[in-house]
């Protein structure tokens, strides 16, 4: 556990110096935007005299020279302040959090569905290399993995929805239903079956063949010879030796995908209409929000080092070789 | 002196014999004689209205695959979106090829105070969404073709570059490098010259990944509406059809199609290329 702690503080120190490339990169892009967020709002209310775009850039931070801007950001980062954003008049770091949940409900479904279910097909596929059925699989899940989630998401609708009218097309819940507790966890879960379903399919395939791959290479080595010298039935030593072995490398995968995960729900919220983190950022685009598009990149970043370190902390604890070195150096 | 030179061809030899590589090249010759053949078999403007609107498919023997909402014909479209798809694939990965590969050897070859703080930019990038990186860019320099192609590289060459760092601190130690230092090299010249091509088989084979996720990256940018509006793409077209959806699906799903069955060619050809490198590694 002291291991995992002194690891922990190590990439909590490592990550500080990323997050402040990441700050400082964004602001700076958005710094090229032509316009700012006094032009942008005063083109919603169809122009004003220079005295209220004074007043405006004064409110909203915008004088003085770039680098005493960011300062300005910087410190009050510091106080979890996010700034103001144009489009929709009110804080950045508010609108961010009530939009979260969303997508982390929709994350997180689609990770459990494809994990579980790639996981599970990759160690059919996995446990005899070569077969029928693991051509099959290996095959279907590249296939699966070339297909856009957007364009997979309409497909469902057309299916699902259109056709079989079993699920709704768009939004997270029925709108005013009135309903509580389980009946509306039950709402949610019916309106976000096809988002997890066209997030979570291209990373079951992906899940999948990474499963396979590793499993195949796993019947190589020489502990599954060992294995079948003892006599152990060939189900036993592809679950309870060649998979288990495989899986490791399945929860590094885990993190590494998150940033694209994240990316990926910018479009599926657009395709569902589901209000949430994803949808914020093209909603930003849209409106030329520079503040509140440099606050999404900000918190995408610390949410992709935050399951970064869950997962390392995870493998920390699952390989007892991880860190084992770094404690002693 | 003869590895070199026998090298790309035996690894060609191969990739023909893997039915996954074969596979791959028919679809990708497939694309790019459509992509090639687009002004000769449908000349003038696929954005110009041609015909009745929303013509379904297979009725009207001028336009096979029918019509959108607009009158446009729908095969035009999706021969000269096979044009773009392939021209951002192949021009982003090269992009981020070509600077991840400099970087990378940079780094490597560097050591130091100059290799932590360009891997902790490296870090930096991956940390951000790729397709939120793109998404600001493009934003901010406006969408055009060029403007498109770097935002996607924005978020690609990380990859490239942590492998030939990797590549460059697994070379750099090798007696070669040290007797082009004996030699009295520039350190420049033994980087570029000794190590870069040493390093390159592996980033070669990422570069077809690459080639795949930057083909969806641009149909989803066109899809949200921030691709070149100057020129169809299968992602614009499948937005345009998504208005329609319910009363005529095929129009967002056949440009869908020809995405699943490009990305598919190009990582079919990575399987194929992957195991035609890594049979070259198993017989030394």
């Amino acid at each position: 556990m002291n291991r995992a702690l002194r690891l922990l503080r190590r990439r909590l120190v490592s990550s500080i110096p990323v997050l402040l490339i990441v700050i400082v990169g964004s602001f700076f892009l958005l710094e090229l935007a032509p316009g700012d967020a006094a032009d942008a709002y005063l083109l919603s209310i169809g122009g004003g005299d220079p005295a209220l775009v004074q007043a405006l850039r004064q409110s909203y931070g915008l004088e003085g020279s770039a680098l005493s801007r960011l300062w300005l950001y910087l410190t009050s980062l510091v106080r979890l302040d996010l700034g103001w954003s144009v489009i929709f008049n009110r804080p950045i770091s508010g609108l961010i959090l009530e939009r979260l949940p969303n997508t982390l409900w929709l994350m997180g479904s689609a990770v459990a569905l494809s994990f579980t279910v790639g996981s599970a097909l990759g160690i059919v596929a996995g446990s005899k290399p070569g077969s029928w059925r693991d051509r099959m699989l290996s095959t279907g899940s590249l296939a699966l993995y070339a297909v856009p989630s957007f364009w997979l998401g309409l497909v469902l609708i057309v299916v699902f929805s259109v056709q079989l009218r079993w699920f709704p097309t768009a939004g997270i819940e029925t709108i005013a239903s009135g309903r509580h507790g389980l009946a509306r966890a039950r709402d949610i879960a019916w309106h976000l079956a096809l988002p997890v379903a066209a997030l979570g399919l291209i990373y079951l395939a992906l899940f999948l063949r990474m499963m396979r791959t590793g499993m195949a290479e796993a019947w190589r080595q020489d502990y599954a010879l060992a294995a079948r010298a003892r006599g152990l039935g060939h189900r036993r030593i592809a679950v309870f030796h060649i998979a288990r072995n495989a899986l490791l490398p399945l929860v590094t995968m885990l993190g590494l995908q998150a940033a694209s995960m994240l990316g990926g729900s910018v479009v599926i919220e657009s395709v569902f209409a589901i209000p949430g983190f994803g949808r914020l950022a093209q909603e930003a685009v849209a409106g030329r929000d520079a503040p509140l598009l440099t606050g999404i990149i900000l918190v995408s970043a610390v949410l992709v080092i935050l399951v970064n370190l869950a997962v390392d902390m995870a493998y920390a604890l699952l390989d007892p070789r991880v860190g084992a070195n770094e404690v002693a150096a | 002196m003869n590895a070199p030179i026998n090298a790309p061809i035996n690894i060609l030899g191969r990739l023909l014999r893997s039915p996954a590589g074969v596979a791959g090249l028919a679809l990708l010759a497939l694309l790019a004689l459509a992509a090639l053949s687009a002004p000769l078999l449908f000349p003038g403007d696929p954005l110009a209205i041609a015909g009745a609107p929303l013509t379904p498919p297979f009725t009207d023997p001028a336009f096979p695959l029918g019509t959108d909402r607009l009158g446009r014909n729908v095969l035009a479209g999706l021969f000269h979106g096979a044009q773009a798809s392939l021209a951002v694939g192949l021009a982003a990965a090269a992009v981020s090829i070509v600077a991840g590969a400099l970087v990378g050897t940079i780094a490597g070859f560097a050591g130091g105070l100059a290799d932590e703080a360009l891997m902790r930019v490296v870090d930096a990038f991956q940390t951000v969404p790729g397709f939120l990186l793109a998404l600001a860019f493009v934003s901010v320099a406006g969408a055009s073709l060029p403007v498109v192609i770097l935002a996607i590289a924005l978020g690609a060459w990380t990859g490239p570059a942590r492998l030939a760092r990797a590549e460059v601190l697994s070379i750099r130690e090798r007696d070669y490098v040290a007797a082009a230092r004996v030699i009295g090299m520039h350190p420049a010249e033994i980087a570029l010259r000794e190590v870069l091509p040493n390093a390159l088989p592996p980033v070669l084979a990422l570069a077809a990944v690459i080639v795949g996720n930057a083909v969806l990256i641009e149909s989803a940018l066109s899809f949200l509406g921030l691709g070149d509006p100057n020129i169809v793409t299968w992602g614009s077209m499948i937005a345009e059809g998504r208005n329609v959806l319910r009363s005529a699906p095929f129009l967002s799903i056949v440009p869908g199609i020809g995405l699943v069955v490009t990305v598919l060619g190009v990582y079919l050809l990575a399987e194929g290329l992957s195991d035609a490198l890594a049979s070259r590694k198993a017989r030394p």
